[in-house]
Formats: structure tokens, C-alpha cells, sequence
């Protein structure tokens, strides 16, 4: 046990505290009205989970990617102390530059578009 | 013995003034907007209405709280519970100025549980089974994500200015100056990022009451949106802790260190009451530009500063010591 997992132990306790109150404490009077999905305009009776947008899934695989090749630069402090940085540097120039072309790439094919 | 005290009472002594400053955050937020928009905010219950929090917060907790039948109840219950716990824990590596837990890799520690946040969202709004829900959650799902790119890109930047991914560093490394004065560029994108990251005003189309009425937590009621509620505020007041260790950086004497403390939350405090004026000043961004500015302004920008601060220290010689 160290600091780390008691604080997140305490938190975790904390939370299921709170949400064990919230569920004691009120009087719960269920009926089919109250329990019955959100609605205005929608019809509510259909399953939500159907629809999928392309639009949404890129963002998604587009923040996967450059996250990754974020992923690569982060030891660059220490590449930064290394004996030869002008060697780090080159290398984390190529990834930055590669990441710019991917960029490029992407605005050119209309992937960055959202509203048409 | 004296082991266990310090594991319970540390963390706690740090959770329980967070969540008494979430609490008055909210209280101030009512009334900073109040006075913008000259009425005077909550101010009946107590003196100024300065208990109204205890009585919000009593509110929700004896509100009753659904639980709808097309959910999926268990994911339903976790995700704000989620929510709430990794608020609490990215406080742990946070310098003010002695931390919980002193990490080497504290960013990156920060970096790892506010991008676990984006399982809380996907999971309310999956599990809602409700479409409004479901929208919102895909669209905060996709903002959070689209701005975590940038948001780590320039704390890159500032990580290799400063030299270190331990967020102690950064009292050191801005003892001469604040990093908002050489990269107030970058300070300018995180502060914005920072807007969006946490789903606040101008960006808040997660909620945009018109389309979604609230987004991923409609089904929500009582206690596990109060969880929600929570977690949201404890993450803006984090995220301005981090702004001004960033680029604030607050002067740290270890024969008064709370002199460090008092001026690190005072910035924070003030780039909060910021974020309550920008929320009463700016409308809502449309949801094509919020990714335009990401993906076509912020990250071809920070792309190329990240570049810069690589390439300045090497050329001017002035390489932060190894830490």
C-alpha cells in the first residue's frame, strides 16, 4: 500500500459512499413514464444504439494517430540530454514532419470537413 | 500505525477541500454570471446565499435518481462514479507545491487519467440508451479527444522548455520568469484547449441546451448526476491549477511554503473567474468550426512550436539541466 493506491482506494470508496446515499436516502416511486428515454421530438421507442456516423469514427481514428506519433515524442526531454542532440532533433524533426505530411494529406482528401 | 494515519488522512485532507471548492465554484459561478447579466445570483439562502451549495448539494442527494428501463444499469451507475473517482485522483501528483504523491512522470500521469475520462462520457451516453444522450456523448466524446491531441502537443513544448515531466520542475524553471512571457502563443492554445477539454462555454455543444437540452447526462438524476456535476467543476478547477503551474509558475521558498500555495490557487482562482466570463461573454461555437479550429488552426500550429522549443535551447545553448 503506497500513497498512490490509498488515494485512489479513498477515491473509489468516496464515490461508491456518495452513490450508495443517493440511493438510500430518496423515496423511489418508479413508474413506466418516468423510467422511459428522454424525448422531444424523437421517436423514444427504438433502440439508440443503431445510428453510427463515419464522421464521428474518423475523429476518432484520426486522434488515434497522431496521438501514437505524440506518443513517440514525449522522451524528447531526455533525448534532449543525450550526447548528440542535434541527433534527437533531427529524429524528432522527421516524426513532426512526417506527422505534417499525414496533416496535409488528410486536409487535402476533405477528411478535416465537417459540414457539408 | 503511523503509516496507516498518513495514507488515510493525506489523501483526504486533499479530496475534502476540493470538493468544498467545487462546491463555492459553483456558488461563484451563479453569481459571477448573475452580476454580468445585472441581477444578483443566488443570495437567500444564508449570507449572500453563501450556503446555497450545502443546500444544492442536499438537493440532488434527496432527489430521486433514475434508473430508466432501456439502460444498461450497471454501466449506467459506473460512469458517474467513474467520473468522480478520476476527477479526484488527478489531483494526487498536483504541486501546491508539496504533492500527495511525488511522481517523476506527473504529466504524464495526468495526461493518461484525463484521457480515462473519455470512457465516463462514452459510457453514460452508451448506456442512457437514449439518442439525445447518445449524440451528446459522441459529440463530447469527439471534442475531448480532438483537443487532447493539441493539449499534448503543447505540453510538450512547455516539458522540454522546462526540462522535466515532474511538475515540480516547473516552480524551478520559472523562478526568473513565467512561461507565459517567451510561449504566450502556447498559453494562449492551452488556455483555449483547456475550454474545450472540459466541455465549458464557448465550446459547450456537448450541452447546447437548444439541440441536446443536456447532452450525455439526460437521463441522469439525484445523486449520479450530482456525481457528474462534481467531476466536471473538480476537472476546471484542475485544469487552471495546471494553467497557472504551466505558465504562472508560482515562486516556491521551502522556509514558507505556504506563501507558494496561497499564490499558485490565487492564479488558479482568477483563470477560473475567467472561464465565468468567458462563458457570459462568448456564445456557442457551431460544431464545424470547433473542429476546424482544432484540426486546421491549433494542431498545425502547435506541430511547428513544438518544433521551435525543440529548436531554440539547442541553438541558443540553453538546455534545461537534466532532472
Amino acid at each position: 500500500m503506497n500513497l498512490i493506491t490509498s488515494t485512489l482506494s479513498i477515491a473509489i470508496l468516496l464515490t461508491i459512499l456518495l452513490a450508495m446515499v443517493s440511493f438510500w436516502i430518496p423515496q423511489m416511486s418508479p413508474d413506466t413514464e418516468k423510467l422511459s428515454p428522454y424525448e422531444c421530438g424523437f421517436d423514444p421507442l427504438g433502440s439508440a444504439r443503431l445510428p453510427f456516423s463515419l464522421r464521428f469514427f474518423l475523429a476518432a481514428i484520426l486522434f488515434l494517430l497522431f496521438d501514437l506519433e505524440i506518443a513517440l515524442l514525449l522522451p524528447l526531454p531526455w533525448g534532449d540530454q543525450s550526447i548528440l542532440p542535434t541527433q534527437t532533433f533531427m529524429w524528432a524533426s522527421i516524426i513532426l514532419i512526417l506527422l505534417t505530411l499525414g496533416l496535409i494529406y488528410e486536409w487535402m482528401q476533405g477528411g478535416l470537413e465537417w459540414a457539408e | 500505525m503511523h503509516e496507516w494515519i498518513i495514507l488515510i488522512s493525506n489523501p483526504l485532507l486533499c479530496i475534502i477541500p476540493i470538493l468544498l471548492a467545487v462546491a463555492f465554484l459553483t456558488l461563484l459561478e451563479r453569481k459571477v454570471l448573475g452580476y454580468m447579466q445585472l441581477r444578483k445570483g443566488p443570495n437567500v439562502v444564508g449570507p449572500y446565499g453563501l450556503l446555497q451549495p450545502i443546500a444544492d448539494g442536499v438537493k440532488l442527494f434527496i432527489k430521486e435518481p433514475v434508473r430508466p428501463y432501456a439502460s444498461s444499469p450497471i454501466l449506467f451507475l459506473i460512469a458517474p462514479m467513474l467520473a468522480l473517482t478520476l476527477a479526484l485522483t488527478l489531483w494526487m501528483p498536483m504541486p501546491t507545491p508539496y504533492p500527495i504523491t511525488d511522481i517523476n512522470l506527473g504529466i504524464l500521469f495526468i495526461l493518461a487519467i484525463s484521457s480515462l475520462a473519455v470512457y465516463s462520457i462514452l459510457g453514460s451516453g452508451w448506456a442512457s440508451n437514449s439518442k439525445y444522450a447518445l449524440i451528446g456523448a459522441l459529440r463530447a466524446v469527439a471534442q475531448t479527444i480532438s483537443y487532447e491531441v493539441s493539449l499534448g502537443l503543447i505540453l510538450l513544448s512547455t516539458i522540454i522548455l522546462a526540462g522535466g515531466f515532474t511538475l515540480h520542475t516547473f516552480n524551478v524553471a520559472q523562478e526568473s520568469i513565467w512561461l507565459l512571457a517567451p510561449s504566450w502563443p502556447l498559453a494562449a492554445m492551452w488556455y483555449i484547449s483547456t475550454l474545450a477539454e472540459t466541455n465549458r462555454a464557448p465550446f459547450d455543444l456537448t450541452e447546447g441546451e437548444s439541440e441536446l437540452v443536456s447532452g450525455f447526462n439526460v437521463e441522469y438524476a439525484g445523486g449520479p448526476f450530482a456525481l457528474f456535476f462534481l467531476a466536471e467543476y473538480s476537472n476546471i478547477l484542475l485544469m487552471n491549477t495546471l494553467s497557472a503551474i504551466l505558465f504562472l509558475g508560482a515562486f516556491h521558498s521551502p522556509l514558507l511554503p505556504e506563501i507558494t500555495t496561497l499564490n499558485l490557487m490565487t492564479k488558479a482562482s482568477l483563470l477560473s473567474i475567467l472561464f465565468l466570463w468567458v462563458r457570459a461573454s462568448y456564445p456557442r461555437f457551431r460544431y464545424d468550426q470547433l473542429m476546424h479550429l482544432i484540426w486546421k488552426n491549433f494542431l498545425p500550429i502547435t506541430l511547428a512550436l513544438v518544433l521551435l522549443c525543440t529548436a531554440l535551447p539547442l541553438a541558443l545553448a540553453g538546455l534545461p539541466p537534466q532532472t
